[in-house]
């Protein structure tokens, strides 16, 4: 009857160690700036590591709390990174199937009375054995309507977090100010989370890097008069309210490749590989941010 | 009399992490795995109660197992099975459907005949336990 059920392999501990190193150099690669993040995984790692090494002398511990708390302003990574994080807690055998599953409020507080466990019951159903992303976290809790659903999530969530540590990363992520808030009327939650990563804002040299990246993963590139345009438009961007960071840039890059197009649609016939991937500095220039008058505060530059 | 119904009834019964290693099985197939429990054992009785909804979606055998815990707890006295259901075309179906839990006690089946015309006898069987009424079986 024992056949039934495969063994476990456990890889070697060398194995292991190179395996995280060359994690550690890809998330390095795919991910510009974010150094307090990156230290807090290769920590994450180095702690896996360890614990399965002390396993395999039998000084097994009960497993090590993952759940984490992403805050930073918006465009800094923390979705990204945690849908990395999923793949990596798989990788390093935390995870059992290392698949993300991404909510928000309205997947886990239901509509009326008794809706709200079955449906947090469901959701956590099926982020078991992965990760459970819950983005702007602060909104499960509204401390200004007494008779909330969310606070039942909040409770069964917080069951689950503790009891089944083994079967459940959850990962909250939020805006600095509102999750502090948060986690000030939940002090249960702070204190079941044992990693509170602060995503920083990136530098003007990190948003050009990544930029870069974008750019590369888009089939374009920038040449010598576009990179400066692109350069003192970040300057001016950066300066403007609701800035948001690689979201913005996202967002400037797609609003270039629109005038790319439309410059080279004109002659399309005559275009080459050269002009179809090259986006020039008048694509850039002609942006609103460059005009002078202020005043104007939305997001489409 | 141990009942015999649905896959692996002819073996001891399974452990939980046999029976995890069955839901992970169904998982990879992509079926949906629900919980039933009756306490009709009767063969005909294909419709047992269903225990929550069926699970979709689920990457990992965690959520079910849950949910066959909880089951048991509920209904210790009563028998669940895990069913899992292809939705693919052309199966449209349940694949796979085990019992993980039975009562301590199964007084087993009774076989009634029935005089009908002439000389012919009809047979039927129903379960001892059936005698009772709906929730008090198996006590």
């Amino acid at each position: 009857m024992a056949a039934l059920v495969a063994p476990a392999s456990q890889p070697a501990a060398a194995d292991v160690a190179a395996d995280i190193a060359q994690l550690l150099a890809e998330l390095d690669r795919e991910l510009v700036g974010l150094a307090p993040v990156k230290k807090r995984i290769a920590e994450i790692a180095a702690l896996l590591a360890v614990d399965r090494a002390r396993a395999q002398h039998g000084l097994a511990g009960p497993p090590p709390g993952l759940h984490m708390c992403f805050t930073g302003n918006p465009g800094t990574g923390k979705t990204t990174v945690a849908m990395k994080m999923a793949g990596i807690l798989h990788r390093l055998g935390y995870s059992r199937k290392g698949h993300l599953v991404a909510v928000t409020r309205d997947d886990l507080v239901g509509q009326y009375i008794g809706h709200t466990a079955p449906k947090t019951k469901e959701v956590l159903k099926r982020a078991m054995g992965g990760v459970l992303f819950i983005d702007e976290a602060y909104y499960l809790y509204r401390p200004e309507n007494e008779r909330d659903y969310g606070q039942e999530a909040v409770e069964i969530l917080l069951q689950v977090m503790e009891n089944q540590r083994e079967d459940l990363v959850v990962i909250l992520a939020g805006y600095k100010d509102r999750m502090d808030r948060f986690f000030e009327c939940n002090p249960g939650f702070a204190s079941r989370i044992a990693h509170h990563v602060d995503f920083p804002d990136y530098s003007r040299e990190e948003l050009m890097r990544i930029a870069a990246l974008m750019l590369e993963r888009m089939g374009y590139r920038f040449d010598a008069g576009a990179r400066a345009a692109f350069e003192r438009y970040l300057e001016r961007r950066m300066a403007r309210p609701h800035f948001a960071n690689a979201r913005s840039v996202r967002n400037a890059l797609d609003r270039a490749r629109l005038r790319h197009a439309s410059r080279v649609f004109v002659k399309l016939a005559e275009a080459d590989r050269d002009t179809l991937t090259t986006i020039v500095a008048s694509d850039i220039l002609a942006s609103r941010v460059f005009e002078q008058e202020e005043g104007t505060t939305d997001e489409h530059g | 009399m141990r009942v015999t119904q649905g896959a692996f009834s002819f073996l001891p019964d399974l452990s939980d992490a046999q029976i995890r290693a069955q839901v992970e099985y169904c998982l990879k197939n992509g079926w949906a795995v629900s919980v039933e429990h009756t306490d009709d054992i009767h063969p005909r009785n294909t419709y047992w109660e269903m225990f929550g909804m069926p699970m979709f979606d689920l990457h990992d055998a965690a959520g079910v197992m849950q949910e066959i815990d909880a089951c048991r707890k509920t209904f210790p006295n009563e028998y669940v099975r895990v069913n899992a259901f292809d939705s693919t075309r052309g199966w449209e179906t349940v694949r796979l459907s085990f019992i993980v839990n039975r009562p301590p006690a199964e007084p087993g089946f009774r076989l009634r005949r029935t005089e009908a015309e002439g000389r012919v006898q009809r047979y039927s069987i129903e379960a001892y336990a059936a005698d009772r009424p709906h929730g008090e079986r198996y006590r």
